[in-house]
């Protein structure tokens, strides 16, 4: 059978078992509700009288940091703790059809969660006359980092059967990312280490990648730097996983 | 159809399976004995490919589970210990996202499910979420999982676990009616299932090895094999009591039960059958006799000495 169509069959298991339970309407409940307050009382949507939508995007990233550990803590450590991970490792697909097939699905989540705010696209539209270049990379960049978020999160929900602690570890590890290019961050090693060092620090932030993004700009080298992320997590998920095998 | 050759873990400093090598063939149904803890899950897992061995391998109608996994697991059907599945979906899409990962499509799906529905006789429940359904039918569906892609080999953990004598029974059955075409292993630790439904027995302990052989062997090698018992309504004199431990083929004699109602055990020298001698014997001397039975020896005693004697061995090894 080819790759693709197992990738499929695992992805539409996911994906169903996510609003297989109420938790699903839930989660889209609270992101929306948190989203919106953030944007409209703390970023002052109004007040900026600004027809843009950055005052939405800015709040993503430590929206993120919460939500997306909690739709990726599911991913493994529930199948490890009901064993059907015995299961599904012993049907004949490889480890990474069913790490993708697992991703895909929480990431689509994800993607169905952020395309649920359009009411404040809407709303931007009629108030004022935004540009829309900024608000379609401000989407995108947006999708891609959740996207980054979750690879994290799928690669620390294999390594135990615990959610809670999944849901810990991945939330520790997305806060060093995005953290990672804060200015409270950079300021402390700059004086410490070579700019040169402070630089590499500084490009593996989420926060620097998403903040150019959501400016309008789709370079290149910020999409790269996202679909790398999720790559290399994905990748060590499966090597998690087939480490988990020979313990 | 399998090949298991020198398979080993390690859990840490623990010997879980210790050098395992047998082969199954098509038709056999091997029975996988052992106290709790002894390797027979981790065996289980290791042919199946959910964990690596340390060392060894196990081959699947020729294909490595080490070096072609995928082609391996394609062949195999699987009840892993405790049926685990997916409980939020129903019975139905669960056993068609089963089929859809083995690479079954439509009208071809649909008919593989509905001969599992038909063997593990799910009709009923089909649309009812698993977990929402009794332990009896969650076992079956974990059956019918493993049947789906009327696979060569079929590895079954504890497939009567918890269920109803009837149901027992019933999966008993669903095991002979396919044996001739497959080959099979199941684990038990009830040691009536092996003869029930197995050709073969492998008593493990310890990750090793002890027997391997078919249970009528295995029971022959009971301490009471081929004993006979014999009961009387009243007590022989003495002299015809030493007559009878002195017969051809005769070990000893225990003597048992009461004064009014004697039991004795004729213990035969290995290999021997006394029961024509014992028989002619108290025929000749005209004893009253109520009950004369020959003992087959029980599975559960062979079990208990083999495994017993393991772990002392191990204990004085340790020491």
């Amino acid at each position: 059978m080819n790759a693709a169509r197992t990738v499929a069959v695992i992805f539409r298991r996911e994906f169903a078992g996510y609003f297989a339970s109420p938790v699903a309407y839930v989660f889209l409940i609270v992101f929306l509700a948190l989203a919106g307050a953030l944007t409209f009382f703390i970023g002052n949507f109004f007040q900026r009288n600004q027809a843009d939508l950055d005052s939405f995007f800015v709040f993503h990233p430590w929206v993120y940091l919460f939500l997306m550990p909690a739709i990726a803590m599911r991913l493994w450590a529930e199948e490890r703790k009901t064993g059907t991970v015995e299961l599904l490792f012993t049907l004949p697909i490889a480890t990474w059809h069913a790490v993708a097939g697992k991703f895909l699905a929480a990431w689509l989540f994800a993607g169905v969660a952020l395309a649920l705010t359009f009411p404040i696209w809407i709303t931007v539209a009629n108030l004022g006359a935004p540009d829309h270049g900024p608000i379609v990379a401000g989407y995108l960049g947006s999708f891609l980092m959740a996207g980054g978020y979750l690879a994290i999160g799928s690669c620390l929900s294999a390594t135990t059967k615990n959610q809670v602690i999944a849901f810990v570890l991945a939330a520790i590890v997305c806060f060093a990312f995005s953290m990672a290019g804060a200015e409270v961050v950079l300021g402390l090693i700059r004086d410490i280490l070579p700019q040169d060092f402070v630089n590499l620090v500084a490009s593996f932030s989420f926060l620097n990648h998403f903040a150019e993004m959501r400016k309008g700009v789709i370079d290149l080298r910020n999409l790269l730097y996202f679909l790398s992320v999720i790559g290399v997590f994905l990748f060590a998920t499966v090597l998690v996983l087939d480490l988990k095998k020979a313990e | 159809m399998i090949e298991v050759q020198s398979l080993t873990k390690h859990f840490g400093p623990i010997r879980a399976v210790d050098g395992v090598s047998f082969s199954v063939a098509k038709g056999e149904v091997l029975g996988f004995l052992g106290p709790n803890g002894a390797g027979k899950s981790t065996t289980m897992k290791m042919i199946t490919g959910f964990i690596t061995p340390t060392a060894g391998t196990a081959a699947v109608c020729g294909h490595d589970i080490r070096s072609a996994p995928i082609a391996a697991k394609a062949r195999i059907g699987y009840l892993p210990e405790g049926a685990p599945l997916y409980a939020d979906m129903t019975a139905r899409g669960f056993l068609n996202f089963i089929g859809a990962s083995r690479g079954l499509r439509g009208a071809g799906r649909a008919k593989a499910v509905d001969r599992v529905v038909e063997i593990a006789q799910l009709e009923t429940v089909l649309d009812q979420p698993i977990e929402t359904l009794s332990k009896g039918f969650t076992r079956r569906v974990g059956l019918a999982q493993a049947l789906l892609h009327d696979p060569d080999v079929l590895i079954l953990d504890e497939p009567t676990d918890g269920l109803d004598p009837n149901q027992k029974h019933h999966v008993r059955q669903v095991i002979n009616d396919m044996a001739p075409d497959k080959a099979i292993v199941i684990s038990t630790h009830i040691l009536e299932e092996v003869h029930a439904v197995c050709s073969r027995a492998m008593i493990i302990d310890h990750g090793r090895l002890l027997a391997d052989s078919t249970p009528a062997e295995l029971e022959a090698r009971a301490q009471h094999h081929n004993t006979v018992t014999l009961r009387t309504l009243a007590m022989p004199p003495d002299g015809e009591r030493a007559a009878l431990g002195r017969l051809d083929g005769v070990l000893g004699i225990e003597e048992g039960g009461s004064a009014g109602e004697p039991v004795f055990r004729v213990i035969p020298q290995e290999g021997a059958n006394v029961l024509p001698a014992v028989t002619a014997f108290v025929a000749e001397k005209g004893w009253k006799v109520d009950e004369l039975r020959l003992e087959q020896g029980r599975l559960d005693d062979v079990f208990r000495e083999l495994t017993a004697a393991g772990a002392a061995g191990r204990d004085a090894e340790a020491a």
